[in-house]
């Protein structure tokens, strides 16, 4: 419980510092924008790690949380009396609604059925959007303005920092909120379902009931998340609750890591880093976001919170040093496989564009075949290495994951 | 009546298409539990290659060979991806199948670009086959619905009366039998990922020139397969098959119907017609028109 003390009281320090340590405009929104996302991940956990739900809609409760606030502002801005601070319960309150009306729908199935269903709702909802401009905004969107309300305390929410700390603030009452719901019988029977459906309705729990809370509760967080997102773009459109959101989300959280609470957070940091600094560098980025979601789902089922507890659990069995060969061992492979399929893929998107490739200095020429045959043929020798590296090297690794009792 | 009769036949044309679309991915399902995600990006590369193929050689051949080639990425996909994801269960395959969809549209708009490419009708199909009243049937759509009924007979007759079906039937309902009397299941299931795959594709290479080869056009029929699988009935291919024909011509009769209720035309509601009819289907019955599974 100490542990768990230390933990929140370092996770809160480090959002009221953030601010003063990055400074800039550029880190702020980018603060901003990973908060936000870390609240929809998160409850996008709630059903993918928790309840083992896997559902491809989950931005329908992020988008209509998002429309209904931005709603809201502008009826704040025409004369209402609603503090913009507590806007975003708008958004999770619609998100509630949303999570109970469609939450019946979908979870009459689990697993890959409600997979599909959701999906299918998802698009519903998205085509709805083109049906009814004058509520979704038609391709242009809803636009507000955060900063009409009175202030409050001298809060606007005019400067960027102010949101910040709001989306701080919500971040870390939802992050409590969602993490005290794993504590709760219902969370320990969201798990129990995920686990075995069959032995949790023999204990006297109906399934279906579970799954459909659990819905409901995360439609709640998603729709907390799309409000502040509203106040923080202070425009929303269709693309909120479009299938892409959905995908986001899922990226986020599972590149994050679905088996630990606090993987989604890392996820959606990740993720926002790789929008906005990565596409700043290329515009190949959305393939990049697919390999490495591939490759995560392939070879790190656990995502970045699993890596990350492994190496804690190697650290406190003081097993690092006897790790250590296997990363020695498979370092230079994986670099150079790596480097050359980025140099493959950047070639790829120049040939495409016309445009001539400059990669640190040097200078490659994506429409001659001889750069081509040597970039596929290091990437085809690297890739080789890195299967031989990995069977000279198991082993050792199987022996040390056994010590630690990591099923590997 | 001469628009119902035409929209009739527009519909059923793009039934037919939707159940070569769904056959594949149901095959798919009932056999190795996959949900294959990607399914449709498989129909955008059929297209794609179609194209390449048809300006190359000619669209004839690329009626063999663009399936050919997809069937020979899928069946590589599902040797050195799936088979990996497998190793961590279902949600794992479905994930995997979404992150290629994502990477299979990137490809694509690297190789082709984001704007759509001119895949045109060939000249010996383009034209009018008959006159109905006065308007005219054309021969490639004709064309569509002889490609689509051949394909499902041989696929109906490669199933129930060859070797090679009774195989893969037996690895779909006894797979550890199967594999005790010595048939390589993995393999019937690289085979049958492969060939739903090949599927996809030939449904890509009639479709993408019927309607537009664009790289969003695997998001946009995407769903609407998912939809016909699940009110068909998951895993159930006669299911598939009335639920193809059922959207098919429903979404076709609503785009051409021209009523309005309360100031909404009909044509507006149509792209959420399939969608509609899943959600009542759900409430109405849950496992769908002929699915046997209950979840």
């Amino acid at each position: 419980m100490k542990g768990g003390a230390w933990t929140w009281g370092a996770y809160a320090a480090l959002l009221l510092a953030l601010p003063l340590v990055f400074r800039s405009g550029f880190a702020m929104s980018l603060f901003c924008q990973a908060g936000i996302v870390a609240i929809f991940a998160l409850s996008y956990n709630m059903l993918l790690g928790q309840t083992g739900l896997l559902s491809f809609g989950h931005a329908v409760y992020y988008g209509l949380g998002a429309l209904f606030t931005i709603h809201a502002l502008n009826l704040a801005a025409a004369g209402w009396h609603l503090p913009v601070t507590l806007m975003p319960l708008v958004g999770a309150a619609s998100g509630l609604a949303f999570g109970i009306v469609l939450g019946y729908v979908t979870t009459r199935r689990a697993g890959t059925t409600f997979a599909m269903i959701s999906l299918g709702v998802g698009e519903m909802v998205a085509a709805c959007s083109l049906m009814f401009p004058g509520f979704f905004g038609g391709e242009a969107g809803i636009s507000g303005n955060r900063s009409t309300g009175e202030p409050f305390l001298g809060i606007t929410y005019g400067p960027q920092i102010q949101m910040y700390y709001l989306v701080a603030a919500w971040l870390l009452l939802s992050t409590a909120a969602m993490y005290a719901l794993t504590r709760t019988p219902l969370g320990r029977m969201a798990n129990a379902v995920r686990d075995n459906p069959q032995r949790a309705q023999f204990v006297g729990y109906d399934p279906q009931w579970v799954r459909f809370m659990m819905v409901a509760l995360s439609g709640f967080f998603a729709g907390l998340a799309g409000g502040l997102a509203a106040l923080n773009y202070e425009i929303v459109s269709a693309e909120s609750l479009s299938a892409y959101t959905s995908g986001l989300v899922l990226l986020a959280t599972y590149l994050g890591g679905i088996r630990s609470f606090a993987g989604p957070i890392l996820g959606a940091v990740a993720v926002t880093l790789m929008q906005t600094v990565l596409a700043s560098f290329t515009t190949a980025w959305p393939f990049y976001f697919g390999l490495v979601f591939l490759a995560t789902v392939l070879f790190v089922p656990g995502g970045i919170a699993g890596v990350v507890h492994l190496h804690k659990r190697l650290w406190e069995a003081r097993l690092l040093r006897r790790a250590a060969p296997v990363y020695a061992r498979m370092a230079l492979p994986v670099v150079v496989a790596f480097a050359s399929g980025v140099v493959l893929v950047e070639m790829a998107y120049r040939a495409s564009a016309g445009a001539p490739l400059k990669l640190a200095g040097w200078q490659l020429d994506a429409r001659s075949s001889a750069t081509w045959i040597a970039a596929v043929a290091s990437f085809a020798v690297a890739c080789l290495a890195c299967r031989w590296a990995w069977r000279a090297a198991q082993p050792r690794w199987t022996e040390v994951s056994a010590l630690i009792g990591e099923a590997r | 009546m001469e628009l119902a009769l035409a929209s009739l036949l527009n519909g059923v044309t793009y039934g037919l298409l939707l159940f070569m679309l769904s056959s594949g991915l149901t095959l798919i399902f009932s056999m190795m539990g996959v949900l294959n995600f990607a399914h449709a990006s498989f129909y955008m590369l059929g297209a794609y290659f179609g194209y390449v193929i048809s300006t190359r050689v000619g669209f004839y051949p690329a009626l063999i060979l663009a399936p050919l080639a997809v069937g020979a990425i899928g069946a590589a996909v599902e040797r050195f991806g799936l088979r990996r994801a497998h190793a961590s269960g279902h949600v794992s395959e479905l994930l995997f199948t979404f992150g290629l969809a994502i990477v299979i549209e990137e490809v694509v708009h690297v190789i082709w670009g984001k704007t759509p490419v001119p895949y045109r009708v060939p000249a010996s199909l383009d034209g009018p086959l008959f006159t109905l009243y006065s308007s005219t049937f054309p021969t490639y759509k004709a064309f569509m619905m002889g490609i689509s009924v051949a394909m499902l007979g041989a696929l109906y007759a490669g199933l129930t009366r060859t070797r090679v079906g009774l195989v893969i039937r037996a690895a779909l309902s006894r797979p550890d039998m199967a594999e005790a009397l010595g048939h390589n299941v993995p393999r019937v299931f690289m085979l049958v990922f492969g060939g739903g795959t090949a599927l996809a594709a030939l449904a890509g290479v009639i479709g993408g020139n019927a309607f537009i080869t664009e790289p969003g056009m695997a998001a946009a029929l995407g769903p609407i397969v998912f939809v016909v699988v699940v009110v068909g009935g998951l895993g159930s291919l006669t299911g598939a098959f009335i639920a193809s024909l059922a959207i098919g011509i429903i979404q076709t009769f609503a785009v051409s119907l021209d009523y309005s209720i309360q100031g909404m035309s009909l044509s507006r509601v149509a792209p959420v017609l399939p969608y509609l009819i899943m959600v009542a289907m759900l409430i109405a019955r849950p496992r769908g028109l002929m699915g046997t599974r209950e979840s």
